[in-house]
């Protein structure tokens, strides 16, 4: 914070290079989202307007989406999104926070290896392993389900390491008094520790849920029925058969990335830490 | 849930009760491990084995996997599309990376400094990496199309300026999906560094000032170095992101995956066409043993010269 204030007191005024500097940055962030002006503004679009490059829409119309919407597979997809992404971030959180928290408080024999041994899967690159899942869901009946979606990211390395981190911070006397009042193991970690974490716990959550949403190289490969795709696939499949539509897949590509806006509004600051929290610490 | 609560509901709680808090300890720890260590043996550990033998394998998920040998990288490396699709994958990473790495360093740099509405050009650059890139391959797509239809095609028009083909052209189509995916990242990248930015103590500058040093002595003298761990870690991370692209390409490119002429292929996507499309599954994770040497050399350096620090 002072880094970035000190300067200006220091002046005391404010110099023509910081005006050119600001201007800069803000013409270049205006550039930035430009693509998601364009895309918003085209989903407002009547098809014979699509090709008027003015961002505000002459008669902005909410026709596309009631289109896009009522052909019914959007919502599927959607659905099909929220529900995965949901489900997998709410094993991560369990579960990662779990293992991290005994890798952190715990001493037991293999602590070290097991902390080692999950830390090393960060190396493995999924590509290497797709191969083998779609094996193991085919054989399991898992190809077009929600579980066969799921199933590689139920618990993660980086969850764990993230968290272990956190859980280092929380001082063993809590613990220890906890024990002394007749809590289990289960009840201290969940009732004690847990509430400790939670802006590890909340970034956690934000990035599980964003990489699920978004996530589209595992999902592709393991969905072939077009019900069970989630939204980027369906979205890319939709796309390749309107390709001449130029308004209609914009109003899918605005229907994808509405979700991922609104969640940003709501927890900016949440996101920006969480961000530079698993920068600095990964 | 049930193995929890085990030691109790099986009635232990007698012998339970006699146990050293050391044991109890052990007891708890992998109770609480059990699933998770399962899950990570079954779903990490024995796929990679999986994935190094079935690379030795001649498989097309009909037939049971015949053992072969080096056959699958001998037949990789007299591919010419191989050694095409490995240009083009460093191709996104040599240009990629180090404009991706600038660009986002003065970004933040200047940004750091900015006060008035911080928040809110913050957010701008920010915005793009929390989108799906199957959608935003879409919107660019759209940008690149020929007149009348693309965007930027109309703006350099009206300057003048003569139609580009974009991603028709075998010389413009990688560098055009590049500059996606770099826009993609830079929010990330920029946020990054400015939590280096914030990490270096206030006191270093003051004394720097004091010695008199001017702001690009200062940039060079203290602010580089001192960001290195934050730099080395931003430079893995994008590599790694540019030899694993994927879903820019494949969504840019959807009616010729990886065209015009394989001029846009990565090594991701011959790995998925050669596996979803042509089920030469052995082939495909030979090529998969290929990229995990590639990312793994590449973390060994980073620890390596975070070592020599």
């Amino acid at each position: 914070m002072s880094a970035q204030t000190q300067p200006l007191s220091a002046y005391g005024s404010v110099r023509p290079g910081r005006i050119v500097a600001w201007t800069v940055l803000f013409l270049g962030g205006v550039v930035m989202i430009t693509p998601l002006l364009f895309m918003f503004s085209t989903s407002l679009k009547s098809a014979g307007h699509v090709y008027d490059l003015r961002l505000i829409p002459d008669q902005p119309t909410l026709a596309n989406y009631v289109k896009v919407l009522s052909d019914g597979r959007f919502m599927r997809w959607f659905a099909n999104s929220t529900i995965i992404a949901t489900v997998v971030t709410l094993s991560c959180l369990f579960f990662d926070s779990l293992v991290a928290y005994t890798l952190a408080k715990f001493t037991f024999p293999g602590r070290r290896l097991v902390f080692l041994a999950i830390l090393s899967t960060l190396m493995i690159p999924t590509e290497m392993l797709v191969i083998p899942w779609y094996l193991m869901a085919s054989k399991l009946g898992w190809i077009d389900s929600y579980l066969g979606i799921m199933f590689p990211g139920l618990v993660t390395a980086f969850g764990v390491f993230l968290m272990r981190q956190f859980f280092e911070t929380v001082p063993n006397d809590f613990l220890e008094a906890a024990r002394v009042d007749g809590l289990n193991e289960f009840a201290i970690w969940w009732k004690v520790a847990l509430p400790l974490v939670t802006p590890a716990l909340s970034a956690l959550a934000i990035f599980t849920f964003l990489g699920n949403w978004t996530a589209f190289f595992w999902p592709l490969i393991v969905t072939t029925d077009p019900s069970l795709y989630t939204l980027p696939v369906g979205l890319s499949s939709f796309a390749v058969e309107q390709s001449i539509q130029w308004e209609l897949i914009m109003t899918g590509a605005a229907l994808a990335t509405l979700p991922t806006l609104a969640i940003f509004l709501f927890f900016q600051r949440y996101i920006v830490r969480g961000v530079m929290l698993a920068g600095v610490k990964g | 849930m049930t193995a929890l609560t085990s030691p109790r509901s099986a009635g232990l709680s007698g012998p339970w009760g006699r146990l050293s808090i050391a044991t109890k300890q052990i007891v708890w720890a992998w109770t609480f491990l059990a699933l998770p260590v399962l899950f990570f043996a079954a779903v990490r550990f024995y796929p990679t084995l999986e994935g190094f033998y079935l690379s030795l394998t001649d498989w097309d998920l009909l037939n049971e996997a015949r053992f072969i040998g080096l056959d699958n990288y001998r037949k990789l490396f007299a591919d010419p599309v191989f050694w095409q699709v490995f240009a083009n994958t460093f191709a996104y990473l040599v240009f990629g990376t180090p404009i991706a790495i600038v660009l986002s360093f003065a970004i933040a740099y200047y940004l750091d400094r900015v006060t008035v509405l911080h928040g809110l050009i913050r957010a701008l650059y920010f915005l793009p990496y929390l989108t799906t890139a199957a959608a935003m391959a879409w919107v660019w797509r759209w940008f690149y199309q020929p007149p009348p239809i693309g965007v930027i095609n109309s703006i350099l028009g009206s300057l003048g300026i003569p139609a580009q083909p974009f991603l028709r052209s075998v010389d413009q189509a990688l560098p055009a999906i590049m500059l996606t995916a770099i826009w993609a990242h830079l929010g990330f990248q920029i946020i990054i560094f400015m939590a280096g930015l914030r990490a270096i103590p206030t006191s270093y500058y003051e004394a720097a000032r004091i010695d008199g040093l001017g702001e690009g002595a200062i940039l060079r003298r203290i602010t580089i170095p001192l960001l290195k761990p934050t730099t080395v870690f931003l430079v893995v991370f994008s590599s790694i992101g540019f030899l694993r692209i994927f879903d820019q390409v494949y969504n840019m490119t959807s009616n010729d995956p990886g065209g015009p002429l394989n001029s846009t292929k990565p090594l991701v996507l011959m790995i998925y066409q050669t596996a979803f499309s042509s089920y030469q599954m052995g082939y495909a994770a030979a090529q998969t043993v290929v990229l995990f040497v590639i990312l793994f050399s590449i973390s060994m350096a980073q620890l390596w010269i975070l070592r020599n620090r």
